[in-house]
């Protein structure tokens, strides 16, 4: 019964039919989708971090112009001057990490702790003094962990504009920005300006801060920056998918997790907005079609499967050199085990393997045959990994960086006339291979 | 002191530039003429300054000193004429674009800004790759190509920029012997119409067979010329100094040369 109560509640907040969290959530959702498109080029770009520094500048802007405007006699918690000093040290910490990295031998990381903590320390004491001047300062703190109830129209107002600029730049300048991230000097080299274009991707980064800063707090903005932006990578190989997808994982992330948190007492959005994300990045890292883990789980057992094929064949075949003169006959399984280091389980698993791929005749009994398109398969194998061999031993010097193992015919990687060489000689050491033409149509798979 | 003077048909004259890294200078008074249409190898060893030679050329290190020209302009004026193949490492291959992505972007300063890759220039970018002999592979992610690959498609982005002069930085380090004959065989038809390449090299075995010109340089310019003028033992022992592996590879190389030529 309150489990069906809860369900319908739910259901109401997502479809945005509750007037009190309305608000709340349409400004999650505004924000995920801005701060996964900036953070996706921030990610691109190697600067992950950066956004965290940069939030964290944040604070002693906010206590600071608190105190100022109080002290002038004005509204110390009007949104807009408090959103305004934000940015102005948030800024300032961004062009100190720049500065310190310029002007020192300081690498990038240290200086971003450094800036990051000093800024954060900072503005806990001005924070401090803040509370000294009376109660007008007590909701100064939601901007450290978060506080979606404190959110009013100026915030939608805001949160609006930028999510509307924020597409506008990603539209008009991914090339720009993809060209930067990918090749910075070659950029410098085409003339575009890449301070210039570094400034516009910071400059959203830093106006997606500070407007969610009050909504999920300094410490966790950066968790909407990044991970919706690498869940995006795991998916697609393309960063004109990327960004767009980071955009719609930070989107629904943000609803999702806002709406939850609408529905439990004091429960903070930010926190749960991150959690969904953090699972949304846990599945797309298992499960993602372009990079995810299970991908290349299976990507690799095709290449041991490729690998243990052509091991057995051409094991096969050195057999048949050996015991029956190089004609395709039936072979007893033994002569096979002792070639290789194989256990009899896996030498099980590659017969089967090689039987489902038609390269093994069905024979009964502990012999096995080559089919007609295996025995072709096995002689190519053996000549290309001999050519390579004799290859390796002949042009020792400058040998290693050419050799391709798996290119279907030497000849493209090494050039008729040296392959002609090294034959003449395999020949005269009585190991040549009369390549006979492949009857089955599966060469072309691997031919380059 | 009077500035000199050089005609629009040099692709490249260098004066006096000196590049500094940390006050500590790596390149000295370097004074260059590159007349056009020369396959040109800049050769010495490790730290010589050979890839900042080409980046103060392209105006992406500061100058201490010097002034390069571009066709009689400065770099600026005329970097339209320009391509450049940085060196392979300089990048992360893991980058979410495609190969024909790579290429496409040698045409992003004819496209002009905010404006998408049109149809147009993905055929430019297509023909790159296909002169590159990797059009086959136009759809696959950059992580996914070998490093030779990688290579030509480095290249094929520079043909994309339809430039004049070319600066390659060490285009034939750690490639494949298929990589190696194509990026040959580019720099012969980007010769034979009439560009001007200027590449890093590292391998002294093969400087005589790919290079017409020369460019000795340990910090400053050992010897620049034609190539059977400059590669001589006596230059290299100059620019390599005494370091023996380095006089035994060069000692090598000549002796090769040597055979080759009386063969």
């Amino acid at each position: 019964m309150m489990l069906g109560f809860m369900w319908s509640d739910l259901w109401e907040v997502l479809l945005l039919q509750k007037y009190n969290t309305r608000l709340v959530v349409v400004c999650t959702i505004l924000l995920g989708i801005s701060a996964g498109l900036a953070g996706s080029f921030l990610l691109l770009r190697k600067r992950s971090l950066m956004s965290d520094t940069l939030s964290h500048a944040c604070l002693p802007g906010i206590g600071l112009m608190f105190i100022m405007v109080t002290l002038a006699g004005g509204n110390g918690k009007s949104l807009s001057l408090l959103l305004l000093g934000a940015t102005i040290t948030g800024l300032l910490g961004v062009i100190m990490v720049t500065a310190i990295r310029n002007t020192s031998r300081i690498k990038d990381d240290a200086a971003m702790g450094i800036v990051l903590s000093v800024f954060f320390g900072l503005g806990i004491v001005m924070l401090s003094l803040a509370q000294t001047m009376g109660g007008a300062a007590a909701g100064l703190e939601s901007f450290i962990y978060g506080k979606t109830a404190s959110m009013v129209s100026q915030d939608l107002h805001y949160l609006l504009w930028i999510t509307g600029a924020t597409l506008i730049l990603c539209i008009a300048l991914q090339k720009e920005f993809s060209l930067i991230c990918f090749d910075e000097n070659f950029a410098r080299s085409l003339a575009w300006p890449v301070h210039f274009l570094d400034m516009v991707m910071m400059g959203l980064v830093v106006a997606v801060t500070v407007v969610g800063l009050q909504a999920v707090g300094l410490i966790l903005i950066i968790a909407f920056m990044i991970i919706p932006a690498a869940s995006a990578r795991f998916w697609t190989e393309k960063y004109r998918y990327m960004w767009m997808l980071a955009g719609m994982i930070g989107g629904v992330s943000g609803w999702f997790g806002a709406s939850v948190s609408a529905l439990l007492p004091r429960m903070p959005a930010g926190a749960v907005i991150v959690l969904v994300s953090g699972v949304a990045f846990l599945f797309s890292m298992f499960f993602g079609t372009a990079r995810g883990v299970l991908k290349i789980k299976s990507r690799q057992s095709r290449m041991r499967k490729k690998i243990g094929r052509q091991h057995l064949l051409r094991a096969v075949y050195e057999v048949l050199e050996r015991e029956e003169n190089g004609t395709n006959s039936p072979i007893a399984l033994d002569l096979l085990t002792n070639k290789r280091s194989w256990s009899p389980k896996e030498f099980t698993k590659l017969v089967s393997q090689a039987k489902r791929e038609d390269h093994l005749e069905p024979v009964s009994g502990n012999r096995l045959q080559l089919s007609e398109s295996g025995f072709a398969e096995a002689a190519r194998y053996t000549r290309n990994h001999r050519l390579w061999e004799l290859y390796l031993i002949r042009f020792a010097d400058v040998a290693t960086r050419h050799v391709d193992r798996d290119a279907d015919h030497v000849e493209h990687v090494l050039g008729p006339e040296l392959v002609r060489q090294l034959e003449i000689e395999l020949d005269q050491t009585a190991h040549g291979i009369d390549l006979p033409d492949s009857p089955h149509a599966s060469i072309g798979e691997y031919s380059i | 002191m009077s500035v000199p003077t050089h005609p629009p048909s040099v692709p490249l004259a260098i004066d006096d530039l000196t590049v500094a890294y940390n006050e500590k200078p790596v390149l000295w008074d370097i004074d260059l003429d590159i007349p056009e249409g020369k396959l040109v190898g800049i050769v010495g060893p490790n730290g010589a300054g050979k890839s900042t030679l080409i980046k103060a050329c392209l105006d992406l290190v500061p100058r201490a000193s010097g002034r390069v020209m571009i066709y009689g302009e400065e770099y600026k004026k005329n970097r339209r004429m320009v391509g450049y193949v940085p060196q392979r490492e300089s990048v992360d291959w893991d980058f979410p674009v495609s190969a024909l992505d790579v290429v496409a972007m040698g045409t992003y300063g004819k496209i002009g800004w905010c404006k998408p890759v049109g149809k147009k220039y993905k055929q430019q970018a297509m023909e790159a790759l296909d002169r590159v002999g990797l059009a086959d592979y136009a759809g696959r992610q950059i992580s996914q190509l070998s490093g030779g690959q990688q290579q030509r498609v480095f290249l094929a982005r520079a043909l994309a920029q339809d430039a004049q002069l070319y600066f390659m930085d060490e285009p034939f380090a750690a490639v494949d012997a298929a990589t190696e004959r194509a990026i040959v065989t580019l720099l012969h038809e980007l010769k034979d119409q009439g560009k001007t390449c200027l590449v890093v090299h590292h391998d002294l075995a093969t400087v005589n067979e790919y290079f017409d010109w020369l460019i000795l340089l340990n910090l400053r310019v050992v010897k620049a010329g034609p190539t059977h003028e400059v590669f001589t033992a006596e230059n290299l022992k100059a620019t390599y100094g005494g370091t023996l592996s380095a006089l035994a590879e060069a000692g090598e190389a000549l002796k090769q040369t040597k055979g080759a030529i009386t063969s």
